[in-house]
């Protein structure tokens, strides 16, 4: 039985004090009228001020390839929670109630606990970073994401000696995710890094994209970008982090242990069982492009997997 | 009176123009824009689920004869039959040419690789004798092998269904909607036509 809260949350109750305070300033020095306009344009109603994308320096790694339109990026993505079809998660996303939310953060770390996303976020320089994803299907895209690397993240934490992996949920909660009515995968969705792929200065926490907060069906409020490794990892709509010492099971290592390994690692040479990852098609693009190893990161990443057998490890 | 002279002269004509509406639907989403971020991949799967379907409606007819005593039904069977090779022969073409870009070596890897796309090519294969031998010509010249060699439009949406379920990653729902279809379908005859 779901306990729910009574009462709708009204704007105050979602609106930051110093937002509130700061909109009071504003009806006092007379400009109401134009602070309520430029207020408008510069939050989107779901933003409620906490993410100050106005302060965003343009991050490290960035590809200078041309970008997928935004249009694209926010229509046609897995988000199985939101259903199958790659048209569902921009169809059923928008009912996510991602105001408040909080990360549970458990295992082997110094500090534990619940934490509210403003706290997760305070103090934090946002940075864009233009990625390539490599969708695990035989497509990609090229998207500017806006987030801070995990890393600091986990430096706050304070993981043990004994936390070798780190371990993603998603939230689970049927009513607001149609998908996860039907038990395609086995609720709620679960990817995990090493821990020295989570420490990595590529992989990042986005919170933005394309200057704006990150729409619902794109992952909301919080999602984990990994370019290197195949598009189900960059776990979205992220509950909780758990430092383990031992090797998480994925929601797709259970759905199909043959198909889907812990790595993911995007490697032309090792196809999928039923189809070939040798080529790509860049959505927008007509012909299929070369799939890149590592999906073009190997300068940065190739040293991770020194020794190890990427056919074995997949 | 009136259903008779409408089964004699509309019947086929008005079935005819309605088994292009998949093909005009896709036609005017491509015009306008409207395939989305993929349209190659939109435009296999729209070809190849009207495959099955058309596969599906054409094993419908004889069962629907039976059970309900009207004639019209068989007389559209072989319509229907062709426009499942209509749709297959463009779901093949969409993969040889806008997936592929005819590479034949890469389409030759995948055929002798990837179990889905061995199933879907024997799928066609077997269609295609199917569609060639559908003339009143070739009915007489084969005589009792032109039944036997038709028996394979059971065989092929069996491939069909294979080829869409081997596909998809992790909800079986769709192909095994199909898949429970054909094997009602194929029930119907066998309770029925036990001396056959």
């Amino acid at each position: 039985m779901l306990i729910r809260k009574s009462g709708r949350l009204t704007e105050s109750d979602v609106t930051p004090v110093e937002i509130y305070r700061r909109r009071r300033e504003f009806m006092k020095s007379g400009l109401m009228l134009a602070g309520a306009a430029v207020g408008a344009m510069l939050l989107p109603k779901h933003a409620t001020g906490k993410l100050k994308l106005d302060e965003v320096t343009p991050g490290p790694f960035s590809s200078n390839e041309e970008t997928t339109p935004r249009k694209d990026i926010i229509s046609y993505n897995n988000f199985y929670e939101f259903g199958v079809d790659k048209s569902d998660p921009a169809r059923h996303a928008h009912a996510m109630q991602t105001d408040p939310w909080s990360l549970r953060i458990q295992g082997e770390a110094e500090t534990t606990g619940t934490f509210t996303l403003e706290d997760i976020l305070k103090g934090r320089q946002l940075e864009e970073r233009i990625y390539r994803m490599r969708c695990v299907e035989g497509w990609s895209m090229v998207i500017p994401w806006i987030g801070f690397p995990l890393a600091d993240l986990v430096k706050r934490f304070q993981p043990t000696s004994k936390a070798k992996y780190l371990r993603f949920e998603t939230l689970y909660d049927p009513e607001q995710m149609p998908g996860q009515r039907r038990n395609v995968l086995d609720w709620p969705y679960v990817e995990g890094l090493r821990m020295d792929e989570a420490m990595h200065p590529l992989t990042m926490l986005a919170v933005g994209l394309y200057g704006d907060v990150l729409p619902n069906q794109n992952g909301a409020p919080i999602r984990l970008v990994v370019p290197w490794k195949y598009g189900f990892k960059s776990i979205k709509s992220i509950v909780s982090i758990d430092f383990t010492a031992t090797q998480p099971v994925t929601s797709w290592m259970r759905a199909g242990p043959a198909e889907y390994g812990f790595y993911s690692n995007v490697n032309p040479q090792v196809p999928h069982p039923r189809w070939s990852q040798k080529r790509e098609r860049r959505i927008g693009e007509l012909r299929k492009r070369k799939t890149l190893m590592f999906n073009g990161y190997a300068e940065q990443v190739a040293s991770l997997y020194t020794g190890m057998d990427l056919v074995k490890n997949f | 009176m009136v259903v008779r002279m409408l089964h004699r002269y509309w019947l086929k004509p008005v079935v005819f123009a309605a088994c292009l509406l998949p093909m005009a639907t896709l036609v005017w989403q491509a015009y306008s824009d409207q395939l989305g971020a993929n349209p190659i991949e939109a435009i296999t799967h729209h070809t190849g689920e009207w495959t099955l379907r058309f596969l599906l409606l054409t094993l419908l007819m004889t069962p629907l004869k039976r059970f309900s005593g009207w004639l019209w039904p068989v007389r559209l069977r072989r319509m229907l039959g062709l426009y499942a090779f209509f749709y297959a022969s463009l779901h093949l073409a969409t993969y040889l040419w806008l997936d592929q870009f005819f590479l034949w070596d890469e389409i030759w890897l995948d055929i002798i690789d990837r179990p889905f796309i061995t199933v879907g090519m024997l799928a066609y294969l077997l269609l295609l004798p199917l569609a060639l031998t559908s003339n009143r010509y070739m009915i007489r010249r084969l005589g009792k092998n032109w039944k036997r060699l038709h028996r394979l439009a059971y065989v092929v949406p069996a491939l069909g269904v294979l080829h869409f379920w081997w596909l998809v990653k992790a909800d079986i729902l769709e192909p095994l909607v199909y898949g429970l279809l054909l094997a009602g379908l194929l029930l119907a005859r066998l309770r029925k036509a036990p001396g056959r």
